[in-house]
């Protein structure tokens, strides 16, 4: 900014000035500037001004993207009816809890065992800050928030071929990674290894934030000594009385930290999606699918299978059955907001444009598999002090996420003890639920012994065996986003689609919600331009 | 000599997780990150050499590939599902198996929602799990796919 913010003038003075002379663009780049603006879809509450005078909208599907249609264009004086194939609203967006039972395709039944107050969320589980259009419905819907511990410094690292398996901590393996890498650095710049990369004076400074960065010593090394031991921890810590003094810790060598791939954590857990402040609903992921309930559940009518979507000139008509009685039915509007997934669209009649055609065949889905698991204590805690966060491992179940509510309570806790895809989550699911179950407690239990000994019960999620679903959350890449992304957003006809698949934030609740009121914006102006 | 062998197949392994990895990371799903987060490794796996590494499948003929891979969608009898939303399809007396060219394709390219599965099988792999198909299930079909056939429609 060559203006400065001098007295008399605010921020939003100097905005209206900078909007006025170059435009909204260049003020939107200002507000980045100033800290004021995050670079997202969601712009705020959407405004669907101009009469719809009775226009009719048949939305399929009750997840978070058919709900954020029903609710807004209900508001916008549109006749809204939405049907959903589930007995509940949420789609994905859901909560396992004692007491709740669900069958997945080829018939296994599980009832969940889990104590009052416990819970996994095997869909979606956290909420980014960043997430705008989430966060504006939660605040809206009064879906309250807690925060989810994604960083865990005290949490492991888990990899069979490294330290004999024996798990090490993130904290450990975080400061002896970024220790190593200063110490190199600062070896090259006071080398002149770094040639014309950077001044002498720009030299200096990196040197003083290398130590800062990597707690290095006096001499610039990451050795054994209080810097080190107080990012990666200590052999004994600091204390009070005569048994004070603290011991510091061996920091494992450059080597040894490259070798172990344990470096791996660390750039997922820096990522923009997983980056404190981080969110869940208080009580599970459910609670957004009852705040839109609460707003539009009226519109929704559950147990509906759609088996045919028609459209010409005028309308577009929905063929449906009702899963409790059977009953053929039909539902008609002028126009339809398609959430539906497209492993199941893909196989439902419907007179679309080639191109659409096209595009609802052209993204697979990707697997995905969650376990629940419930034990007597909450060892993690009272033995290890791992109070939430996530460990990573290279065993199939490839994490361990420890519960980020209810610290320190007696009796029985939930972890969720996989979270996997890939080749692991086929195979895995063609083993019978109880045996998912049985090995992901052999692998959980070469990180964490006592899981033998305090286990009860536990439910698995795979996400291809979810009836309604049949995946996880559409793969893009770059070839078939670059074919097909653009035709599967565009209003063909009468029919626009929306959820996470029609989306850049792909497996996220944001993409549902983001692409709804961006097809709902568009769907809108044609209305009101007759 | 044996040492560079070594290090070839772990540079081989390696890289098999950095196409995973990079994969999963322009999906930007969920999931994906899960495994990202992880060190790659290759494990011993079960007795089906099911659980090996994560980006691909390590079953060692046609008969273990189904019953450890296609059976989570297409269930133990081939016979497939249509008690939810959608269906996964019967591969038993389906009659498109007939032509070998079309399980070939569907499995190396994907089909709707069904993910291009073969990408993370060997030509041999996936034929193997092509021929088992096709003479399994009251399939009876003696034509056989080689390895040749799955590299040309890769």
């Amino acid at each position: 900014m060559s203006e400065p913010v001098g007295t008399g003038m605010t921020k939003r003075d100097l905005l209206g000035l900078i909007g006025k002379s170059a435009g909204a663009t260049a003020m939107y780049m200002a507000m980045t500037e100033l800290g004021q603006a995050q670079a997202s879809p969601f712009k705020g509450p959407i405004k669907l001004d101009g009469d719809p005078k009775g226009t009719s909208v048949l939305i399929l599907g009750a997840g978070v993207a058919g709900m954020t249609a029903a609710l807004e264009l209900s508001r916008a004086g549109y006749k809204v009816q939405v049907l959903e194939f589930n007995n509940r609203i949420g789609g994905r967006s859901m909560t396992i809890k004692g007491g709740d039972t669900f069958t997945e395709l080829g018939g296994a039944t599980q009832t969940c065992q889990f104590a009052p107050g416990n819970y996994i969320n095997p869909g979606p589980w956290r909420i980014p800050w960043h997430h705008h259009g989430l966060m504006h419905y939660c605040r809206e819907l009064g879906v309250q928030l807690e925060t989810f511990q994604q960083m865990n410094y005290n949490a492991y690292i888990h990899n069979t071929k490294a330290f004999g398996g024996k798990p090490q901590r993130y904290g450990a393996v975080q400061s002896d990674y970024y220790g190593h890498v200063a110490e190199l650095l600062a070896k090259a710049t006071r080398q002149d290894a770094l040639g014309d990369a950077i001044t002498r004076e720009d030299g200096e400074i990196l040197l003083e934030s290398l130590r800062s960065w990597g707690a290095l010593d006096k001499n610039m090394r990451y050795v054994k000594g209080n810097e080190s031991s107080d990012r990666r921890g200590w052999v004994k810590g600091p204390g009070g009385g005569l048994t004070a003094e603290p011991i510091p810790s061996d920091p494992m060598d450059m080597h040894t930290v490259l070798q172990s791939g344990m470096w791996r954590a660390i750039g997922g857990n820096i990522s923009l999606d997983h980056q404190q402040a981080i969110f869940q609903p208080v009580g599970g992921m459910e609670n957004v699918a009852k705040g839109f309930a609460r707003a539009a559940g009226h519109l929704v009518r559950l147990n509906s299978k759609v088996t045919a979507i028609k459209q010409d000139a005028s309308g577009v008509t929905a063929d449906y059955i009702d899963t409790k009685t059977g009953q053929k039915l039909t539902a008609k509007a002028d126009w339809c907001v398609c959430a539906i997934p497209l492993t199941i669209l893909s196989q439902i009649p419907m007179n679309v444009s080639p191109e659409l055609d096209a595009a609802i065949r052209a993204v697979p889905y990707s697997p995905s598999v969650k376990v629940g698991l419930e034990f007597k204590r909450r060892f993690w805690e009272e033995d290890e002090q791992i109070f939430g966060g996530i460990t990573s491992t290279d065993l199939p179940n490839a994490q361990i996420s420890y519960p980020s509510y209810g610290y320190h309570s007696k009796g029985p806790g939930v972890l969720l003890g996989a979270y996997t895809g890939g080749a692991y989550s086929y195979e895995l699911t063609t083993l019978p639920p109880a045996e998912r179950i049985q090995k992901v407690l052999e692998w959980g239990s070469q990180i964490h012994p006592q899981y033998k000994d305090e286990f009860m019960n536990g439910v698995v999620v795979s996400w291809h065996r979810m009836p309604f679903i049949q995946g996880c959350f559409g793969m893009w890449n770059a070839q078939n986003r670059a074919d097909h992304y653009k035709n599967l957003c565009q209003i063909d006809g009468r029919i626009v689609l929306a959820g996470e698949h029609a989306s850049y934030v792909g497996g996220w609740q944001e993409g549902g919600i983001t692409s709804a009121l961006d097809a709902i914006g568009r769907l809108h102006q044609r209305v009101v331009a007759g | 000599m044996k040492k560079s062998t070594l290090t070839l197949s772990l540079s081989a392994v390696l890289a098999a997780g950095v196409i995973a990895a990079s994969a999963s990371a322009q999906s930007a799903g969920e999931a994906s990150s899960a495994l990202a987060m992880a060190p790659q490794t290759v494990k011993k796996g079960d007795a089906d050499n099911a659980f090996v590494v994560a980006g691909k499948f390590s079953e060692p003929n046609g008969e273990t590939m189904y019953r450890r891979v296609c059976a989570a969608c297409h269930m133990p009898d081939a016979k497939g599902v249509s008690t939810g939303a959608g269906f996964f399809p019967a591969l038993a007396g389906n009659k498109k198996l007939a032509a070998s060219g079309y399980p070939l394709y569907v499995l190396t390219h994907g089909m709707n929602g069904m993910p291009p599965l073969g990408q993370q099988m060997s030509d041999q792999q996936v034929a193997d799990v092509v021929n088992y198909v096709r003479t399994s299930f009251g399939n009876k079909y003696k034509d056989k796919v080689k390895p040749e056939d799955v590299k040309a429609v890769r």
